[in-house]
């Protein structure tokens, strides 16, 4: 997909919902995402549950930039973005995505132990495509971990689909690394800024 | 200077701007940051205490010393606090007293949903209730500083949304200058002595400290009137500000910064000036009930079905946390809004599976749930991680409540006659912060509970902090590790074993020597957590030989995720052949106890494999 049909080069108002798995790093995204948003110049809100300490659950996080954002909450339906790490995350919140929203989906599954025990079933991958497509024109799959693992840590997946969605926005590449290199540890800050240029290769103008 | 902090966190800021000495808590979820970010900090003293009422009496005792206090916990903490929230209610202190209660409307991680603004209308404090992070800030300053002012404690309410949404905050690099500490400590009996001569002086001063919180709330800065459209006004506090201008843009807005005690004056002028009045909040009618006390007129639905009944609330839902579509919805339900011209997209239909918390792969509690499981005894939980032990396959609990509260339950049911073996399953924190009242109860009148006390090493559930047994403090320094079998021993109990948590035998050859004894038990399983740091250097993936594996499924019962169904399939059986994940396995070897076929390789088995994979290449 091209990024023509995407955001005017200077948004008033833009909602991030992020979607994954605990442990894949969609808290840290959306840190830079609120961080971001704040260099930039907007009232922002990032709103997530902490719930239990347990490796596993289903994660979510929130980021709205505006001028005056007042719900942290993005209403259903409402989301410019829906950033997913995980494929089956994408369709549980699919509905987020405004009409005209952008998906933009890692190309994984992480299947819970519903399914290993057997009181589940993980859907195929043409199902889910096929159920995703019927919410919008605007998917862009992502092979995030292949991206990762090139760039020299599985783990920074995250950062991949921080890349791709750069391409979205008119800001250079220097605003977002900027932001990104205070939120990691410095001894990973060069396979960050890989993974974010892998991601951002993905996507043509 | 702006940085984007949380709610939690940007408490934790207000209270150290405005000079806090002692700060005292006891974990739990949405709360526990606020304290964790406040530990770092220079010049003030954080700690951990066993339980809630613990920790409000440290900081009630700092305050009494002329050092402002300030103590932290989630909505259900202040149930367990509240004998201590009382007395300070009543006597006031020196120093500013500042108390946090984080409610989690929706249940997001608690047993029930409590509205705890009516705390502060039960103890006649004050509560303040900030909407989002700046607030948060100010309204802690603003409260050491009404605490000073009206010798009152003062609660100041957050919300999970309140609580874990970051904003943009203004903070300075600078304490504030605080009331000077006094060189001796205060000795005021008639003040701090609650004897019934004290109290009964004490109790018509708070009723008039309320009234003048009253008086000072109808000009104070915290509430604010923002009049726009005079066809509908809005009385809100808290989050449920936000839901009002995001739902309701054009409307006029009677912001409530202090919710208890209210200003009625305020109120009456608001009311009068806007031709439809309603009021927007979460949970109880805790405004709504006393505005109509007041005798003001409220907005009636449309729809007569929904008229307020005492105790309902008129237009919005009781339970559960708002958001702008549970807002909306409502509110045109009730006619106050046209119905919307289009209606957001559906959930898929398409099945997705659910990810439920599960007990991590390499969790310390696993082994004990197995058994337990086997052993079919009715077991009386707790709260803290091993509550997962209900989830299926472990399906091993089956009661739940409060912290503290397993060990009296399996004990009524024992001295009620139930013939059974009950066994009452408890983590350490929690046998710290009310598990021990309630053993010395099984040791003294000899119930043949048997009690099992699951020492992680840490307090697992609301993610991972130091507890009286662990050897630190929350300020990092080293410290007693509490002893627990001594502790269980010296209430007199004889049979007490400490046994490796992650042993599935040992675990199961000690409960069965137990059964049906005629006096109480205790067994401890001692093993690290899988996510601390030093069993994290430990982790170490087995390997299922496929060639032994029949898919029985047996390691499977343990609740492992990091066991899976692979694509092998049993030659003779048709069976598939079960698999470990790499990505998740720790090595903890509990599966690979139970496996009849010896078809799961422990560690040295894995461990010579490598060797000899190395001398090959
Ligand atoms: C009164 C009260 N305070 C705090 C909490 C939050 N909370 C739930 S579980 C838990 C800790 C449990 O720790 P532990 O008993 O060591 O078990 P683990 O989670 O480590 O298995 C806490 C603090 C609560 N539910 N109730
Ligand atoms: S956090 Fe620790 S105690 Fe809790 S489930 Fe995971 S391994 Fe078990
Ligand atoms: S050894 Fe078995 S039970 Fe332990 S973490 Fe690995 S797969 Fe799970």
């Amino acid at each position: 997909m091209s990024t023509t049909t995407a955001l005017s080069q200077n948004p008033k108002a833009v909602n991030f919902l992020l979607a994954g798995v605990g442990g894949q790093g969609a808290i840290l995204a959306s840190n830079v995402l609120a961080e971001l948003g704040i260099a930039l110049g907007f009232d922002v809100k990032q709103a997530e549950i902490h719930g239990m300490s347990q490796r596993g659950g289903s994660v979510t996080s929130q980021v709205r930039w505006s001028d005056h954002v007042y719900s942290p909450t993005i209403p259903p339906g409402e989301a410019d973005f829906l950033i997913a790490f995980e494929k089956s995350e994408a369709v549980r919140f699919i509905h987020h995505l405004k009409p005209s929203g952008i998906l933009l989906v890692n190309n994984h599954a992480i299947v819970p132990v519903t399914v290993t025990s057997g009181a589940e079933a993980y859907p195929l991958h043409e199902e889910i495509q096929q159920e995703l497509n019927g919410y919008t024109n605007n998917i862009v799959w992502i092979e995030g971990v292949v991206e990762a693992r090139k760039a020299g840590n599985v783990k920074s997946s995250n950062v991949v689909m921080l890349g791709a969605l750069s391409k979205f926005f008119k800001y250079p590449s220097n605003t977002w690394l900027s932001v990104l290199e205070q939120r990691v540890p410095a001894r990973y800050i060069d396979i960050n800024i890989k993974a974010f240029e892998a991601g951002r290769n993905l996507i043509q103008n | 200077m702006k940085r984007l902090l949380s709610g939690n966190e940007a408490v934790a800021q207000g209270a150290w701007e405005a000079s806090v000495k002692v700060a005292s808590a006891y974990p739990g979820t949405p709360s526990t940051e606020i304290l964790e970010t406040l530990a770092p900090y220079p010049n003030v003293y954080a700690e951990w205490a066993p339980n809630e009422k613990v920790a409000l009496d440290s900081a009630i005792g700092a305050a009494y010393a002329g050092r402002r206090a300030l103590c932290t916990m989630k909505h259900v903490g202040v149930n367990v606090a509240a004998d201590s929230l009382f007395y300070v209610a009543m006597t006031g202190s020196e120093a500013g007293l500042v108390i946090v209660s984080a409610d989690d409307p929706s249940m997001h991680s608690s047993q029930n949903e409590q509205d705890n603004r009516q705390f502060a209308r039960f103890t006649r404090i004050p509560c303040l209730e900030p909407a989002d992070s700046q607030e948060a800030k100010d309204m802690t300053i603003a409260a050491f500083e009404l605490s000073e002012q009206f010798d009152t404690p003062v609660l100041l309410r957050l919300t999970t949304r309140v609580c874990h949404t970051s904003a943009p905050v203004e903070v300075f690099p600078d304490q504030k200058t605080h009331p000077p500490i006094p060189d001796k400590y205060p000795r005021n009996p008639n003040k701090y002595v609650m004897i019934p001569a004290n109290a009964r002086i004490h109790h018509p001063i708070i009723e008039k400290r309320i009234r003048k919180l009253a008086d000072y709330a109808e000009s104070s800065p915290l509430n604010i009137a923002e009049i726009r459209s005079l066809e509908l006004g809005i009385v809100t506090s808290g989050i449920a500000y936000q839901y009002a201008r995001e739902v309701f843009p054009d409307a006029s807005v009677l912001k409530l910064g202090m919710v208890y005690p209210l200003p009625e004056k305020l109120i009456q002028d608001f009311a009068s000036e806007v031709k439809n009045l309603i009021v927007l909040k979460e949970l109880d009618p805790f405004i709504e009930e006393q505005l109509r006390l007041m005798g003001i007129k409220l907005y009636v639905p449309k729809d007569a079905e929904k008229a307020y009944r005492p105790g309902s609330k008129s237009i919005f839902p009781l339970c559960g946390e708002l958001n702008p579509v549970v807002v909306r919805t409502s509110a045109e339900a009730a006619g106050l809004l046209p119905p919307a011209l289009t209606t957001p997209s559906a959930p898929s239909q398409l099945k997705i599976p659910n990810r439920p918390p599960m007990l991590c792969p390499g969790c310390p509690h696993r082994a004990t749930f197995y058994n337990l499981r086997k052993m079919k005894w009715p077991v009386a939980g707790d709260i803290g991680c091993y509550a997962l032990g209900v989830v299926p396959p472990l399906s091993a609990i089956h009661t739940c409540g409060c912290m503290g509260a397993g060990i009296g339950v399996a004990h009524g049911a024992a001295v009620a006659g139930d013939t059974e073996q009950h066994v009452a399953v408890i983590g350490d924190s929690t046998f710290f912060h009310t598990g021990i009242p309630a053993l010395m109860n099984v040791a003294y009148n000899q119930s043949n509970v048997i009690t099992i006390i699951m020492d992680n090493r840490i307090t697992g559930m609301t993610g991972h902090q130091q507890n009286p047994g662990t050897g630190k403090t929350l300020q990092q320094k080293d410290t007693i590790e509490v002893n627990i079998e001594a502790m269980v021993h010296a209430m007199g109990i004889q049979e007490v074993k400490t046994v490796n948590a992650f042993s599935v035998k040992e675990v199961s050859d000690t409960l069965k020597s137990w059964k049906d004894l005629d006096k109480p038990a205790v067994l401890i399983t001692k093993g690290e957590c899988a996510l601390l740091p030093n069993a994290r250097k430990g982790w170490m993936p087995l390997r299922i030989d496929s060639t032994k594996c029949i898919g029985c499924d047996i390691c499977i019962r343990t609740g492992c995720p990091a066991l899976r169904k692979s694509d092998l399939i049993h030659e003779k059986n048709g069976r598939h052949l079960t698999e470990i994940d790499p990505q998740q396995c720790t090595g903890c070897e509990v599966c690979a106890q139970v496996c009849p076929q010896n078809a799961i390789l422990f560690r040295e088995q894995v461990l010579a494999e490598l060797s000899i994979d190395q001398e090959v290449n």
